[in-house]
């Protein structure tokens, strides 16, 4: 795939990465239906092959999920560069397209959570702070879990996947009893993917 | 209430310089298959013990509630309280630089492999174990509310109520922080004072 982006769209695109960043609460994945409005029907700048597999590859990688957005910004790039067969000089353009997202995504946000977490330290004797702290804590927690079962039932054919939360149970308990390194884990469910019995 | 007291809520330990921030989460992240927070609460609770348990779940709340990716929220603040700006950066510099290189050159590798059933099924399997990890830290977590201003069981009752609205009812994730997380911000502003008239001086409870 191969398309045009002059000066100002590469701006564009920055500037709409900045207003995702401060939108992201509950993390940058949380933006994604927008970016995909964005870059795939408005820009048409990525296909959507391309925008749904940078998702599953940054899920899958290790790492923080928010570098799918790098994936975004290096296939944005390497489309803007004439497609990965044009030669070097379209990762050229994909390395400036990881480097416009990432930037948009990060600097708002990073700047916004650096300054005010930076006041809830000085001010952590306030009530008020306090206050939001502990009234958080069972909340947060709730959200842990509920997104561990989220993408459990993602799989939702019981006859097919129950050996997924099977193994999703087991892994739960584990984790929580012992102090198995959790790379041995991820790498049992590799192996039981590859053997088919989940 | 004034006055802070470290005595009993002080991790026993801290990093010792940038690199260490920047190379203890470089090798967090790359343990974070499917997301980085479960190795997070392993790695600098656990065998790290640069924060208790109770600051873990504190400086999560307030990483979850700002805008942008929470576990780079999380590194930033804690590399801030022990280095400044310069350990915020070394530290978001690690959970992002190496992770960026290796996550690309998957990128690079997917096409030949995409289509291949074997790619998809160690997929499903390290997608339930992602799922497992994740289960476990909120477990692992309600411990830390035994301390809580609120109480156990109005805590275990917000944590229910959460639960069934973000995972049955799939409510959306701005107004259950609103509604319920705003209700509990409340409760636990009551109970401060409440807590604070009655026990005065006779109960550490600093947070930091």
């Amino acid at each position: 795939m191969s398309v045009a982006l002059a000066p100002p769209d590469w701006l564009a695109l920055f500037l709409h990465f900045l207003m995702l960043s401060l939108l992201a609460v509950g993390g940058a994945i949380a933006t994604a239906p927008d970016m995909h409005r964005y870059l795939v029907d408005s820009q048409h700048w990525l296909n959507d092959a391309q925008f749904t597999s940078s998702i599953a590859i940054a899920q899958a990688a290790p790492g923080p999920n928010v570098l799918f957005v790098a994936l975004l910004g290096w296939n944005v790039g390497l489309n803007a560069g004439g497609g990965a067969t044009a030669g070097w000089h379209a990762y050229l353009f994909a390395l400036l397209g990881v480097f416009i997202c990432m930037a948009g995504m990060l600097l708002p946000s990073g700047i916004l959570t650096y300054t005010a977490t930076r006041w809830a330290h000085q001010n952590r004797e306030l009530r008020s702070v306090r206050a939001f702290k502990a009234g958080m804590a069972p909340v947060v927690i709730a959200l842990l879990i509920a997104t561990g079962w989220l993408l459990t039932v993602a799989n939702d054919q019981p006859k097919r996947d129950w050996p997924l939360y099977a193994l999703t149970a087991v892994v739960a308990v584990i984790v929580w009893r012992t102090r198995l390194h959790l790379l041995w884990l991820i790498a049992a469910g590799a192996v039981l993917g590859i053997l088919g019995l989940v | 209430m004034a006055t802070d007291n470290p005595g009993t809520t002080e991790p026993p330990n801290a990093p010792r310089s940038r690199s260490d921030l920047f190379w203890s989460f470089t090798w967090l992240a790359l343990q974070g298959f499917g997301g980085v927070l479960a190795v997070v609460q392993r790695e600098l609770v656990e065998k790290k013990r640069w924060l208790t348990r109770e600051q873990f779940v504190e400086d999560w709340a307030v990483a979850q509630i700002m805008p942008g990716p929470n576990v780079v929220n999380l590194s930033m603040m804690i590399g801030d309280r022990h280095f400044g700006i310069s350990g915020a950066l070394a530290a978001l510099a690690g959970m992002l630089a190496v992770p960026t290189v290796i996550v690309l050159a998957i990128a690079m590798l997917f096409a030949t492999v995409a289509d291949h059933p074997v790619a998809q099924q160690a997929l499903r399997g390290m997608g339930a174990v992602a799922a497992g990890l994740i289960i476990a830290t909120g477990i692992k977590l309600i411990a830390a509310l035994r301390e809580n201003v609120m109480g156990m069981a109005a805590c275990v009752g917000l944590a229910a109520a959460t639960f069934v609205a973000v995972a049955w009812l799939r409510l959306p994730l701005g107004w259950v922080l609103l509604v319920i997380g705003g209700g509990a911000c409340a409760w636990a502003f009551y109970r401060l004072r409440a807590s604070t008239a009655t026990t005065r001086g006779d109960e550490p409870r600093s947070r930091s």
